[in-house]
């Protein structure tokens, strides 16, 4: 664990991610704190400058506080990418054990069902899997998660062919182990690694296919999300440049905080790579 | 006569935090023009440090910190890479070890040739070039050069790229050939052309040669001096015939006596009216290449063909032969990580080939495997405590009762029980050889089948595990079918040996009567291809026993 943390920390980028990151999270979490009153509400004059009236970033088109929306904007994306990505993690290692575990015919099954959900372009399917369910908080993290797992899938899938054919997956074969046991004990373990940097990678993109899926106004109605703010004041962006400046600035600083930690994982996680990236 | 290459107190230091401060420490030899002078040393000695350090091909974090290396009277220490190119090449050549990646695998190996020739500066225009190349292909023993000049590498054999390395080598006649380990990935008698080819031609051409090898066997073969090197020093440094017959360094001793004999042993008494509890019978397994997806046909080879054979209790079968023989496919259908597509495995007379997982589940217990590959054969993130107890845990013993045992059989294989808390690399090769056994243990199991156990270890360590296999061979009456492709270590350990060619056992019989007079054309082509077998090993004291063995220190916390 202490070594993890050096290789990690060796990387300056990955360390101001975390950071910015844990910043996201407590302000995500100290919203009501912050801002007690919905950021729904009007608190202010429509159309207010930032750093000038009593709201820090200024007001929307109907005097709603732009900060509260980006501070309680931030936990709906959070919640987003965090679900939908363990939700497509799992699906991924499932889909993805079974076929590079069993090779062959269900191998080929499994792939040509994967190759079929990455034929349609996923922002596209994303959206009419959304307006399909009926927009919902739910139904973004369904359908972000549909269109996310058949990268892990073939990741997980490319580990265990490599994996399964190793002298120590073959000892347990011959000591008369379970499938599942196998699996799950000797070669998951050991691909968790690679798995681990692109579910980091994947929280990244499902906060922006989340945002944009809300910028089409197909977002939760009942949630406020960066996405959501940066649509609804695009008619006005000459005017009011800070409606979607402020909650396009978030996603930006977000994700990329994000993708600094997914590649920090990847340097502590396949220490050998890093160093000779780096020499 | 004066040296052609001095190597005047070598010293090379480790990064820090490596287990020793230097990789080669105060080594010097000379290399007279027209010698083979080898360098033997065991995995971790600094002898390839040595040769590469020659060519100015160190690894970047490690640093020569002292010393001189002199081709003819020049130092090339401190030179810059311009000057170095120049030298190597046309000075210096140098064969690796991997002809698989030494060989560019996008271009000709004509093409590859002529490069040398052409970034030398020979002069030689383009014709010129092509009729060298050919001179060459042809000088290294490559039929028709015209047509060869054209293949890609992955068209030639292993061996036949080892000659287009050696040609390549040679096309600017250098003074020197640096040779690393030419032959360790071929086989046996391939082995047995390449090593006669490179004496040919250091012949024929008056090269002086530095070969560095491990095996003893090769050094008989083809050395006029030798240098033993231990920890990165020098220990013992004199001609063939001293060093080989009357080593004085405690540890050039040692290496030597672990080095097995070509003579097998007088033979142990078997008892003949014993039911063999393994008999294979018409076994048969081809391998189809997958192709063409969904419905295409791929290319069948066929591995296994019509093999039969039995081993009793207490007796070890062994199983010889080239690589793609088909012997290791035979060790994974008889503990059934393979599904054999013919033929029979019995078990104690129940024949095993076609059953199902649930069916085959007791017999697992009782057919247990030694992989190869110390390092790929445990698993990383499992403790070995832990890895020992799976078996009989999955087996249906407590998992409590399990670790018990484990414990056990770490004392039984010579490690320190204390070993089940640590995870498999705080291990050395040999360690985790044991662990392995000791795994295979667990089952209490009637056959062990043994795939090349101890072709990935040291010589010396080689020796302490054949030991260790043989001990518990004999205490636990255990069946063994010994797979591997050195006949040394098959003469020392094994009863009786079937040698397997291209699928099929082209003879079986006792070791020392098939030793003595072997009857198949094949088997006396494997047996004379054997390096060294001129030379035995002179008897000296009594070598390390399988007892000996000093428990690890603990890695720190991490």
């Amino acid at each position: 664990m202490k070594d993890f943390w050096k290789r990690y920390s060796r990387n300056r980028g990955a360390v101001v991610g975390l950071a910015v990151l844990a910043l996201v999270i407590v302000a995500s979490l100290a919203a009501p704190l912050l801002f007690p009153a919905s950021p729904w509400d009007m608190v202010g004059t429509p159309f207010q400058h930032p750093f000038q009236g009593d709201q820090l970033l200024g007001t929307d088109t109907l005097g709603r506080d732009v900060l509260a929306g980006i501070v309680y904007g931030a936990r709906v994306s959070l919640m987003v990418g965090v679900v939908s990505t363990l939700a497509a993690v799992l699906l991924g290692i499932a889909l993805g054990a079974v076929a590079g575990y069993h090779g062959g015919v269900v191998d080929d099954a499994v792939m040509r069902f994967t190759e079929f959900f990455q034929t349609i372009p996923s922002f596209v399917f994303a959206v009419v899997l959304v307006a399909i369910f009926r927009p919902s908080i739910q139904s973004i993290v369904v359908a972000i998660a549909i269109v996310s797992w058949p990268p892990v899938a073939r990741l997980v899938r490319g580990e265990f062919l490599s994996l399964r054919s190793r002298e120590f997956v073959q000892a347990a074969v011959v000591t008369g182990q379970s499938t599942g046991t196998i699996i799950l004990r000797e070669i998951l373990p050991n691909a968790l690694s690679p798995i681990i940097v692109l579910a980091s990678l994947m929280v990244a993109t499902a906060i922006l296919l989340e945002s944009s899926i809300s910028f089409l106004g197909l977002g939760d109605p009942n949630l406020m999300s960066w996405g959501y703010m940066i649509g609804a004041s695009r008619t006005v962006i000459r005017t009011a440049w800070w409606m979607s400046v402020f909650p396009g600035l978030a996603i930006m600083v977000t994700v990329l905080a994000i993708n600094l930690i997914g590649e920090g994982l990847n340097d502590a996680l396949n220490p050998r790579l890093a160093r000779r990236g780096r020499a | 006569m004066s040296a052609v290459l001095e190597v005047e107190n070598l010293t090379i230091d480790l990064p820090p935090g490596a287990d020793r401060a230097h990789a080669v420490e105060d080594v010097s030899f000379a290399l007279k023009p027209e010698e083979i002078l080898c360098i033997v040393g065991e995995s971790g000695s600094g002898k390839s440090m040595t040769a590469q350090a020659v060519m100015g091909l160190l690894p970047p974090l490690v640093r020569i910190s002292g010393g001189a290396v002199r081709l003819e009277g020049v130092d090339l220490l401190g030179r810059s890479e311009a000057d170095l190119r120049d030298v190597r090449g046309r000075r210096v050549a140098m064969i690796f070890q991997e002809p698989m990646t030494a060989l560019n695998p996008l271009m000709r190996v004509g093409d590859q040739i002529a490069e040398v020739l052409r970034f030398h500066g020979t002069g030689m225009d383009k014709a010129a070039r092509r009729r060298r190349t050919a001179e060459l292909l042809e000088a290294v023993g490559l039929p028709e050069p015209e047509l060869l000049r054209h293949s890609y590498p992955f068209r030639l054999s292993g061996g036949q790229r080892q000659r287009v390395m050696i040609a390549m080598a040679l096309a600017l006649e250098p003074a020197v050939l640096i040779a690393d380990e030419p032959t360790t990935a071929l086989d046996v008698t391939t082995q047995a052309q390449i090593l006669a080819l490179i004496k040919k031609i250091q012949a024929e051409r008056h090269m002086a040669v530095l070969f560095i090898t491990h095996d003893f066997g090769v050094v008989a073969e083809i050395a006029d001096r030798v240098a033993v090197m231990q920890h990165g020093r020098v220990v013992e440094i004199g001609p063939a015939e001293q060093v080989l017959n009357a080593p004085q360094h405690a540890y050039t001793r040692r290496l030597i006596a672990a080095v097995p004999k070509l003579i097998p042993p007088a033979p142990r008494p078997v008892d003949a009216a014993a039911i063999p509890v393994l008999a294979a019978s018409g076994l048969v397994k081809t391998y189809a290449a997958r192709g063409g997806g969904f419905f295409g046909r791929g290319r069948t080879v066929q591995a296994v063909k019509d093999v039969a054979f039995e081993i009793r209790r207490g007796e070890t079968l062994g199983l010889v032969g080239e690589s793609g023989s088909g012997k290791s496919t035979v060790g994974r259908l008889v503990v059934r990580l393979l599904d054999p597509d013919g033929g029979a495995v019995r078990v104690d007379g129940i024949d095993i080939a076609g059953l199902r997982r649930r069916a085959l589940q007791p017999y697992r217990r009782r057919v247990q495997m030694v992989f190869q590959d110390p390092f790929a054969s445990l698993n990383p993130r499992r403790k070995v405590g832990k890895i020992i107890a799976d078996g009989p845990v999955a087996q249906g013993m407590k998992r409590a009762e399990a670790e018990a045992k484990a414990r056990e059989l770490l004392r039984l294989v010579g490690l320190d029980p204390g070993a089940t808390e640590r995870y498999p690399h705080e291990f050395s090769g040999g360690q985790r050889q044991r662990i392995g056994i000791a795994r295979a243990l667990a089952l209490e199991p009637e056959i062990l089948v043994a795939d090349e156990p101890v072709s990935a270890l040291d010589v010396s360590v080689q020796e302490q595990i054949l030991a260790l296999l043989d001990e518990i061979r004999v205490r636990l009456r255990l069946a063994m079918l010994f797979i591997t492709h050195d006949l040394r270590v098959a003469a020392q350990i094994c009863d009786r040996i079937a040698v397997m060619r291209r699928g099929e056992i082209v003879e079986t019989g006792p070791t020392a009567e098939l030793f003595a007079a072997p009857r198949h054309a094949y088997t006396r082509e494997l047996l004379a291809a054997v390096p060294g077998r001129h030379w035995t090993a002179p008897s000296l004291q009594t070598p390390l026993s399988s007892s000996t063995f000093s428990p690890p220190p603990l890695a720190g916390e991490g």
